[in-house]
């Protein structure tokens, strides 16, 4: 299974660095999209699918690193440091969203998240000073790094994959060392996981704004990529989606939010001949998914190759359910 | 004052009609611990159905029979049938997962198959204003208000003074318990579904004179009802329409007095504070929670 599982990552790899030269400049975006959404579901995957907290605010994350990032060029900082600043803020934020989840739980925990989401709308639409409202931000520039345009939508489809390798090689890093075990253990059982010692209020709060900063960063990217922001992008909307997406790929496997974004992006393109019943087919998708096979395509792919090879290869024990390829 | 008191009115009629919405998604909780994303999205819809079976050439009364009894056999058993049963033994989170996928999937729904458009409703009563001690209240706002009353009171000696309540009650606080007793546990936990779909067509038919019938209508709704129900407590009925009315009173009052850009916020701020200080809400009990 896990030579499996590093062949398909290694074929997946070579393909999102060929495929673009076959494409036209919208199907380049698209993929350029499914890159920027995929750091974010990593984030909701950390602290959803590992650390196992519920959390509906990962589109305001988006949306609150894509102002920033937007707000800090106009102002005239470099791109590097405003998408830092990015990343830092919404680990701020983040950490103080995590508080409440030291108190409440799963589906309370979902709908402070869902009341944070909100709140964000809110003050993006009415903080015009700002945000210019609902009209949104127009134009905002693509960067240049060290003399390298991203003008270009293959230029900045390669800077998106570059960003998604470092921050998805960090999120694999960060999992397998201690703390990534310590929120595995927050998720399978948090009394016990207090009980052999580990201080879960910060592992938690960590978790959390972990989470909330990658999707910060994948916000930073989002705001040049599509050169356009408006509240409306990072409503709930948004949230629902990278929640979705972790889903369906397979919440708590590390290749789970690749395929969960590449499901979420491309089905809207291939169905473009149902027009707007591909949501319709989408959301029944899901919910058939839920009822056969609620850890997702990866979980389902698991089973399917553990039942194909059984009796050739003793199945690994002692594996946490779902604890990644 | 006369204005407060228009504001007042108004604010316990929209109440009300976020307490009829809330007390569905709470006894859904007790008796099979689902969360019902969808919850409002299940308010939106009965409206449609109304709307339907008088494009057909039904006049309003049949129509908003036939609109209940359609909303009970989907959103209520279908519903029960397909979605929550394959589901329950996953826990909480595949169901929450699903219902929210439900949501999206009837919003759009609703919007191909009917109109993206806003539909007009016709009225419940005509819309005539009633003068009170210098304020204007308008008699949809009574009506609601009555309606309200009527169906809630209605659940209350439904829930507390017949045979059926009361094994639907132990069905919710002690499901094993309840079946030792020979409650058939099941099946009470079915008729909590057709009560929850029963009350949101009653909440369509009162909300959507005043809102138009639009596939969106959902999404505040929704948001309205788990506010109320975790505000007054997850596990009460009571809890429920106290909530519900404490959140229409204050979205008036604030919106009036306060900030109108920012009406939406304070209920979210009150959520969040609820949940911080007293996380099973102003009359919930405290659930015991299992290692």
């Amino acid at each position: 299974m896990k030579r499996f599982g590093t062949a398909a990552a290694a074929i997946g790899a070579v393909f999102a660095v060929a495929l673009p030269f076959f494409l036209k400049p919208f199907g380049i975006y698209v993929i350029s999209m499914w890159a920027v959404l995929t750091i974010a579901a990593i984030g909701l995957n950390l602290t959803l699918g590992y650390a196992g907290q519920v959390s509906l605010a990962q589109g305001a994350f988006v949306g609150i690193g894509a102002y920033t990032v937007t707000v800090l060029m106009q102002a005239g900082w470099p791109f590097a440091a405003a998408f830092i600043a990015a990343g830092v803020l919404c680990f701020a934020v983040g950490w103080i969203l995590g508080y409440p989840a030291l108190r409440v739980q799963h589906h309370y925990l979902a709908f402070v998240t869902l009341a944070f989401t909100t709140l964000v709308f809110l003050v993006l639409r009415n903080e015009e000073w700002l945000t210019n409202g609902v009209y949104g931000i127009n134009g905002i520039p693509r960067p240049v790094l060290l003399g390298w345009p991203t003008g270009k939508a293959l230029n900045f489809y390669f800077f998106s994959l570059g960003m998604l390798t470092v921050l998805s090689l960090a999120a694999w890093w960060m999992l397998r060392s201690p703390w990534g075990r310590a929120f595995i253990a927050l998720r399978e059982n948090p009394i016990r996981a207090q009980s052999l010692g580990l201080d879960t209020r910060r592992y938690t709060l960590m978790a959390f704004a972990i989470g909330s900063s990658l999707g910060g960063l994948a916000g930073a990217l989002y705001a040049p990529l599509v050169q356009f922001i408006e509240p409306n992008s990072f409503g709930l909307g948004m949230s629902f989606n990278l929640l979705l997406m972790v889903i369906v790929g397979g919440s708590g496997y590390f290749f789970g939010p690749f395929v969960g974004a590449l499901v979420a992006v491309l089905l809207p393109e291939w169905m473009r001949i149902a027009e707007g019943y591909y949501l319709i087919v989408y959301a029944a998708l899901v919910m058939a998914m839920m009822a056969f096979c609620p850890s997702g395509i990866l979980g389902f792919a698991e089973r399917a190759f553990k039942s194909a090879s059984r009796g050739s290869q003793p199945a690994p024990a002692l594996r946490a359910e779902g604890a990644g390829p | 004052m006369a204005s407060f008191i228009q504001l007042l009115v108004s604010g316990l009629a929209t109440g009300a009609i976020y307490a009829l919405i809330a007390v569905g998604f709470t006894l859904l909780w007790q008796t099979s611990q689902t969360i019902n994303f969808a919850q409002g999205e299940f308010v939106m819809l009965p409206a449609f159905f109304v709307l339907a079976a008088m494009n057909l050439g039904a006049p309003f009364w049949l129509a908003a029979l036939a609109g209940v009894v359609l909303s009970v056999i989907v959103l209520g058993l279908l519903f029960k049938l397909i979605i929550v049963d394959p589901m329950l033994k996953y826990g909480v989170l595949p169901l929450v997962i699903s219902t929210i996928a439900l949501s999206l999937f009837l919003k759009e729904s609703a919007k191909d198959f009917y109109s993206s458009q806003a539909q007009p409703f016709p009225a419940l009563v005509p819309p005539t204003d009633i003068h009170i001690l210098g304020a204007t209240i308008s008699t949809q706002s009574l009506l609601v208000l009555a309606v309200a009353i009527i169906t809630v009171g209605a659940l209350h000696v439904l829930l507390n003074k017949t045979r059926l309540g009361r094994s639907m009650q132990a069905t919710a606080q002690n499901p094993t318990l309840a079946r030792i007793l020979g409650i058939p546990v099941q099946r009470m936990v079915l008729y909590t579904f057709l009560i929850n779909a029963v009350l949101v067509a009653i909440a369509s038919i009162l909300v959507s004179p005043i809102y138009l019938a639009k596939f969106t209508n959902g999404e505040t709704l929704g948001l309205a009802a788990f506010t109320a129900a975790i505000i007054g407590g997850f596990n009460q009925v009571r809890g429920a329409i106290l909530g519900g009315v404490i959140l229409g009173v204050l979205d008036n009052l604030s919106a009036a007095y306060l900030s109108s850009q920012y009406r939406g916020a304070f209920p979210l701020l009150i959520l969040v504070a609820v949940i911080l200080l007293r996380p099973q809400g102003l009359l919930g009990r405290v659930e015991e929670r299992t290692v």
